[in-house]
Order: C-alpha cells, then sequence, then structure tokens
C-alpha cells in the first residue's frame, strides 16, 4: 500500500491547523493592505499639511510671481533688514525665509538668492521655489534675445523617434520596464515561496528530531517517502495560503479603496518625481494610441506559456531548494545550528533576484542572463523574468529553453538522491552539528 | 520453522566505525529473546536491521523463514528506546495515523484502539494533545501504537523507562499475555532484574559482536561455578572456621548478630558436596545449605570482563 498520500495529508493538516500559520494566514493580507491604506493616508495628510514660506524681496524684480498653492502660501515681508526678517520668521512659526538681494541686474540676484529655514527644506518646497525663479530667468533671458514665449515653446517641443522592429511592427517606450515587471513578479514569487516554505519543511524535520517521533515514523515508511510527503504536504500548504491571500488581499484593498475613498492613481502619482508633472504635455490622442500598443503588446506576452513554464520552473525549483532544507533540518539537532548551511542555499537565489534585475531587463538575451538561466539553481527565477520577452524569434531560444528544464531536471534528480541520502542518516543521529566533510561521509554511507 | 527470526553473520560498518560484526542470531517463535549489551555495542544497529531502518552490508536476515523484505514492516512492531510522539497532535489523530502507516485500515484501527485504550483505561484521552500528557501517558500510547497491528514480532527496546513502578508492571503484563497468545518478543535492555524476570532467552552483545546467547536457564547453569552458601549455629565459631578453613576453599564468613547464624561461603572442587556437609554436621547445626545460581546481572558483568581481558 502507499502510504505517501497519508504523509502528504497529515503534513498538509499538521501546518494549516497551526496557530501561527493561521495568523499569519489571515493577519497578513490585513496588515499588508492597512499598510497600503495607511501610506495611502499619509500621503494625503502630508499633501494638505500647508506651509507659509516668508519672502524679503529687496530686489525689485520677482513681484507676483510667487503665487500661493494648495500646499504653500507666501507672505511678502517689507522694510525689514535680513536679521529682522530671519527672526520674525521663526517667531512666526513659518516654514522658511526667501531673501531675495537687492543687486543691479536679475541674473545676480539669482545668484545671491538664499532660502533660509529651520532645517534642511524639503525637495518639494526647494524644486518649487527653484522653477519659480528659473522661470523668471528665463523669462528675461528670452526678453533679451527678442524672443516671445510662444516662440520659445515652439522650440522647445520634445521630440519621439519612431521605433519599429524589423518585421515591421510599432514599438513602444515603456514596454520593457512592464515586461520586467511582471518577469521581476514571477521570479520574486519563486524565490519566497523557496524561503518561507523551505524553512517550513526544515523546520518540520527538525520537530520531528527532537520530539523524537522519527524512529517510530521510519520504522513504518521509507524515509525518502517521509521527506517527499513532507515537502508535497507543506507545499500545498503553501498554495492554500498564497490563494487566500491573493483572494482576500484583492478584495480587502478594493474594499479599503472604496471606503477610504483613495483614488489609487493618486499612489502612483506620488511616487513620480516632483517637477515632472508640469513637462507632460502629450495631447489626447496620442495617449490613447499608446495604450492601444501597450495593450498589444502585453498580449504578445506569451501569458499561457509563461503560466506553464512558471509551473514547471516553480514545481522543479521548490523541489531542488525544498530537498536541500529537508537534508539540512535532518542534519542539525535544533534551528540555530542550521545557519551556517542555510546562507549557501540562500545565496544563489538572492543572486538570481539580483542578475535578474540588473543585467536581465536590461538585455534579456545577453551572455549573463543566458548563463543564469541554464544554471540550475538559478534558473528558476531568471528564466521566468526572461520569459516576457517572448520565445523562439527576438525572446529566448527554443534550444535554451529546452536545455534548461533538462540541466534543471538532471539536477533534481541528482539533488533529491543526495539530499534523501544525508536525510535518511540524519534523522537518527543526534548530538553534535556535523561539518561538511561529515555530511560527506553520510553520502557514502551504504543504505 | 520455529524461528521467528535468524539473522546470518550479519556485518554493519558505518564509516570507519564497525558496528555489527559477524551476528548471527535465531529468535524462537513465542519466546521473549533478551537482547542484552553495554551501550553503544550495536543492539539498536541490529533492531534496525530487522525494522529496515538500515541494510546489512553482510549477512542476511530471514523472517518467518523468508528473506527480510518491505511488506514484513506490517509483521513487525518496534518501540524504540529513543521515542516521541507529535506534540501538538491530537493523541487519537496521531494513533490513527501510525496505525494507517502500519497497514491498518481507518475503521479497524479505530476498532482496535477503542479496545486497547478501554483496557489501559486511557479512554478520555482521545481528544487531548500529546504536549498536555506526561511522559508516562505518552508511552502507554506509543505501547498502544506499538502492538496495534498485531505484529508476530514485537520489538521492545527499553520498554520501562519512563514509568512509574505500578505502570510498569501493567506493561510487563500486557507483554507476557501477548506472549501467551503467540507474539515473539525481543526485548533490548540494560536492565538486568526485567531480564530475569520476562526472557526465556539471551543474546548478549558486545563491542559489535555477540559473546554468548542461548536459553537463559542452560547459560545460568553453565554458568554456576559450585559456590555453596551455608547457615550454621555454633557455640564456637573461631574453631569452626579455621577447621574449615583448613580443609575447604572459604571465600566469605559472616556472623548474623539477629538470627545468631554464622554464614560461609565456599567454593567447591566439583558439584559434589556431601563430604563438606558430612564434616558441617558433625559440627554444627546447618539451617541452610544452598547453591547460588549467577544472577543475570553477574553473568553479563562476567562476561564482558572476560572479554574485555582476552582482548588486552
Amino acid at each position: 500500500m502507499n502510504k505517501l498520500p497519508l504523509i502528504i495529508k497529515r503534513e498538509y493538516l499538521a501546518k494549516v491547523r497551526n496557530k501561527s500559520f493561521v495568523i499569519m494566514t489571515f493577519l497578513s493580507p490585513i496588515l499588508m493592505v492597512g499598510m497600503i491604506l495607511l501610506i495611502a493616508y499619509l500621503t494625503q495628510l502630508n499633501d494638505n499639511e500647508k506651509r507659509v514660506i516668508a519672502v524679503l524681496n529687496d530686489s525689485g524684480y520677482f513681484s507676483n510671481e510667487f503665487i500661493a498653492s494648495e500646499a504653500t502660501s507666501y507672505v511678502n515681508f517689507k522694510d525689514l533688514t535680513l536679521a529682522e526678517a530671519k527672526d520674525s520668521t521663526l517667531s512666526l512659526g513659518y516654514y522658511g525665509l526667501v531673501y531675495l538681494p537687492s543687486e543691479p541686474n536679475l541674473e545676480q540676484v539669482a545668484q545671491r538668492a538664499f532660502f533660509y529655514s529651520k532645517e534642511a527644506p524639503s525637495s518639494t518646497v526647494l524644486d518649487k521655489l527653484e522653477n519659480t525663479i528659473t522661470s523668471r530667468l528665463r523669462q528675461e533671458r528670452l526678453r533679451e534675445l527678442g524672443l516671445s514665449p510662444k516662440e520659445y515653446a515652439e522650440m522647445d517641443r520634445s521630440y519621439n523617434m519612431n521605433i519599429e522592429t524589423f518585421d515591421g511592427l510599432q514599438n513602444i517606450k515603456g514596454i520593457n520596464e512592464i515586461k520586467a515587471i511582471i518577469g521581476g513578479a514571477f521570479g520574486y514569487l519563486i524565490m519566497m515561496f523557496i524561503i518561507i516554505y523551505g524553512g517550513f519543511v526544515m523546520r518540520s524535520v527538525i520537530e520531528e528530531k527532537t520530539s523524537r517521533i522519527i524512529e517510530v515514523i521510519i520504522s513504518s515508511v521509507k524515509p525518502f517517502h517521509l521527506m517527499m510527503g513532507k515537502i508535497i504536504g507543506t507545499s500545498l500548504a503553501g498554495i492554500t495560503q498564497f490563494a487566500i491571500w491573493i483572494v482576500s488581499g484583492a478584495l480587502l484593498l478594493f474594499i479599503g479603496l472604496t471606503i477610504f475613498d483613495i483614488d489609487p492613481a493618486s499612489l502612483t502619482k506620488g511616487g513620480m518625481a516632483p517637477g515632472m508633472e508640469g513637462n507632460t504635455s502629450v495631447d489626447v490622442d496620442a495617449v490613447t494610441q499608446n495604450i492601444q500598443l501597450y495593450a498589444q503588446e502585453i498580449f504578445e506576452i506569451p501569458i499561457f506559456a509563461m503560466l506553464i513554464f512558471f509551473i514547471i520552473y516553480f514545481v522543479l525549483g521548490y523541489l531542488i531548494y525544498s530537498s536541500i532544507y529537508a537534508a539540512i533540518g535532518a542534519a542539525v539537532d535544533n534551528e540555530t545550528d542550521t545557519q551556517q548551511f542555510i546562507f549557501p542555499v540562500i545565496l544563489p537565489l538572492m543572486l538570481a533576484i539580483y542578475v535578474g534585475f540588473f543585467s536581465v531587463f536590461s538585455n534579456p538575451n545577453g551572455p549573463i542572463a543566458v548563463a543564469f538561466s541554464l544554471f540550475p539553481l538559478t534558473s528558476p527565477i531568471v528564466m521566468l523574468m526572461r520569459l516576457p520577452w517572448g520565445i523562439g524569434e527576438g525572446g529566448v531560444p527554443v534550444w535554451q529553453l529546452i536545455s534548461s528544464i533538462l540541466i534543471l531536471i538532471a539536477t533534481f534528480i541528482g539533488i533529491v538522491w543526495v539530499a534523501a541520502k544525508i536525510y535518511r542518516v540524519g534523522i537518527l543521529m543526534y548530538g553534535k552539528k556535523p561539518s561538511y566533510k561529515e555530511l560527506y561521509k553520510w553520502l557514502k554511507y551504504s543504505s | 520453522m520455529n524461528h521467528i527470526l535468524v539473522a546470518n553473520e550479519v556485518t554493519k560498518q558505518f564509516g570507519n566505525h564497525t558496528a555489527l560484526k559477524n551476528v548471527s542470531l535465531e529468535i524462537p517463535k513465542n519466546s521473549i529473546y533478551g537482547l542484552l549489551g553495554p551501550n553503544g555495542a550495536g543492539k539498536t544497529t541490529l533492531i534496525r536491521i530487522i525494522n529496515q531502518i538500515t541494510f546489512p552490508d553482510k549477512g542476511s536476515v530471514y523472517f518467518d523463514g523468508k528473506l527480510l523484505k518491505p511488506e514484513h514492516i506490517s509483521q513487525i512492531g518496534y518501540l524504540p528506546e529513543e521515542r516521541g510522539l507529535y506534540k501538538s497532535m491530537k493523541v487519537g489523530e496521531q494513533a490513527l495515523y501510525l496505525a494507517q502507516l502500519k497497514g491498518l485500515s481507518k475503521v479497524e484501527a479505530k476498532k482496535r484502539l477503542k479496545y486497547w485504550f478501554e483496557k489501559l483505561e486511557i479512554g478520555d484521552w482521545w481528544n487531548k494533545k500529546i504536549q498536555e500528557l506526561s511522559k508516562g501517558m505518552a508511552q502507554k500510547i506509543q505501547f498502544v501504537v506499538t502492538v496495534l497491528h498485531e505484529p508476530k514480532l514485537l520489538i521492545f527496546d527499553e520498554p520501562f523507562s519512563g514509568f512509574d513502578p505500578i505502570n510498569a508492571n501493567l506493561i510487563k503484563e500486557q507483554i507476557l499475555s501477548l506472549k501467551d497468545n503467540g507474539t515473539s518478543i525481543i526485548f533490548s535492555t540494560h536492565r538486568m532484574e526485567s531480564v530475569e524476570e520476562l526472557c526465556e532467552y539471551i543474546a548478549l552483545i558486545h563491542k559489535s559482536e555477540k559473546i554468548l546467547d542461548g536459553k537463559l536457564s542452560d547459560i545460568k547453569k553453565a554458568y554456576k561455578n559450585n559456590i555453596f552458601k551455608v547457615g550454621l549455629e555454633t557455640a564456637n565459631q573461631d574453631v569452626l572456621i579455621s577447621e574449615v578453613k583448613d580443609k575447604f576453599q572459604l571465600l566469605s564468613h559472616d556472623y548474623d548478630i539477629t538470627e545468631k547464624q554464622l554464614n560461609l561461603t565456599l567454593q567447591l572442587p566439583s558439584k559434589e558436596s556431601r563430604a563438606i556437609l558430612d564434616f558441617l554436621s558433625t559440627r554444627a547445626n546447618v539451617n541452610g545449605f544452598v547453591e547460588t545460581i549467577p544472577s543475570a546481572n553477574d553473568i553479563f558483568i562476567k562476561t564482558i570482563q572476560n572479554k574485555n581481558i582476552a582482548h588486552e
């Protein structure tokens, strides 16, 4: 009789019923969504804070350039010395003081102008002041050159390069970033899953060792079955948890946004660099055209193929890493001893993410990207990051995809074999923490 | 076939360490077989080989006349020395799981668990978690789980550790009744008093080798060395002692004040005891005369000491 389903069921239930697991599962989405809402709320709050800035204008230029906005208002000081103005600014509790000295021309006024404040000024405020003075300077320079602002605007109109692939498909800017985000999300998901649930597998093995039930169990089942049952059961629990997170997170976010009436677009706007808003002067037609192109490009991403390959890489990658985790758990007696073994396991995962972000996105078919998407310990992450650029022409060559998977399968068999050996020796060893040399010796023990 | 288990020249190496060296055993059916030996002698390795947790490098093991195979696992019950249960799992659920791993169906396992839980008066523990139970209580559950699938061969490794005397006795009765119902039992321990009470056969393992095995009563006979204890009543014990010393080999003597009795321990050249009896009966009142039979403990210590001397 096959006992694997029994073991999987027990491991799954043990994990799912675990109190901290239940709390994590249901609390995490609430915490995450709460955090997002809090950030959104604080951003709005921050925007609502009014700053008053005093202006001491001795220059005779600037008269009505400093226009109050929602966040900032200006107060003009008159007939005060600089020292007096500083004192009054401080005592009135204003945010800061703009000082424009009396100079023969505007250029020199700008040169010697100062902003005084209690603390280092916020970049938003500084940008705004700089923009105001810059535009006044530009105006003055244009006047000296004898150009009208309209002529200048004509001159300054930006230019966009027309881009197209060799087979004549129209290309658009920014699509690479979207592909990178999709690829990155898949890669990151795999890494997180491996680290979290690999750790669960390891702790579960340690628990069986410390509670001394292990010998009772393996007098009934093969250690290999126990190990695989544990890995599969834990990953099913993980998938359950992820599913709950995705569903409840989406639901909560939707409810939260409705209740607090937060415009999701305002969140992205907050992330934009200040000053950028003013320069975007694209007409509406171009926007809609672009959106169509983006949509078309996103449909071009082989979503279906990506999902299939995600599952393949996910399963193989997770099995490889969690069997390593199981072997580590078997080799030690308690969790504190695991550190020296865990670091070399996490290293390739981190490397894969970094390589993905710094090399794959700038050059998806470059030599580094290719090498790391073939290397079995990094390929589950790096290959998935490359896949949004397509399979075959222009994307990942088919031979690379196939050899990457074949290498991964071969590694999987090798690693599981090694891990199972360490596991079966390790689970019955108590006492001192083994060295790498001893682990190597275990491999040579006959079963 | 009269043997439930036969081990043939079993050898097991771990790296450079030899855990078992050419160990052969024959464990008769329907008996309690004591597997004795100091710590680290190789008992646990041998038991693990029988349970197919590890496999011998050389030699073979036969179960009920057939070469030991994975399908025999369901006919063996094993209570390891290092034993425990899942701490956060409920008693009933856990017992069901372990029984199912041994090949019982869920329904059958439930039925038998009910029977055993009632027998050991632990029925109300079903929904408790292991961490809520005391060590002795957990041990009882472990015992039930070990015997539940009614194996032909039971292996108990230090079964009484962790039990108070009352429960130890309860478990001992259960072990004896299992034997009476036809189960063969291997009993591994280094506590000799329980060996005397339970075991019909013993094997002594020392430094990876079997140095002694056989029927306990035969071994004891073989280890008898003509030492006799005598209790005497006499008016003049000093004279008597010096006379005995002249004629026989006196090992020790003492005087029991409450009984007013002189106790002598004598080593005789043979089993023939008439000469000394004749002599003593003319000199004093003989209250008692008995040949000393070595205890399992004596045999254990003596055999190992001899072996160590032989090695040096």
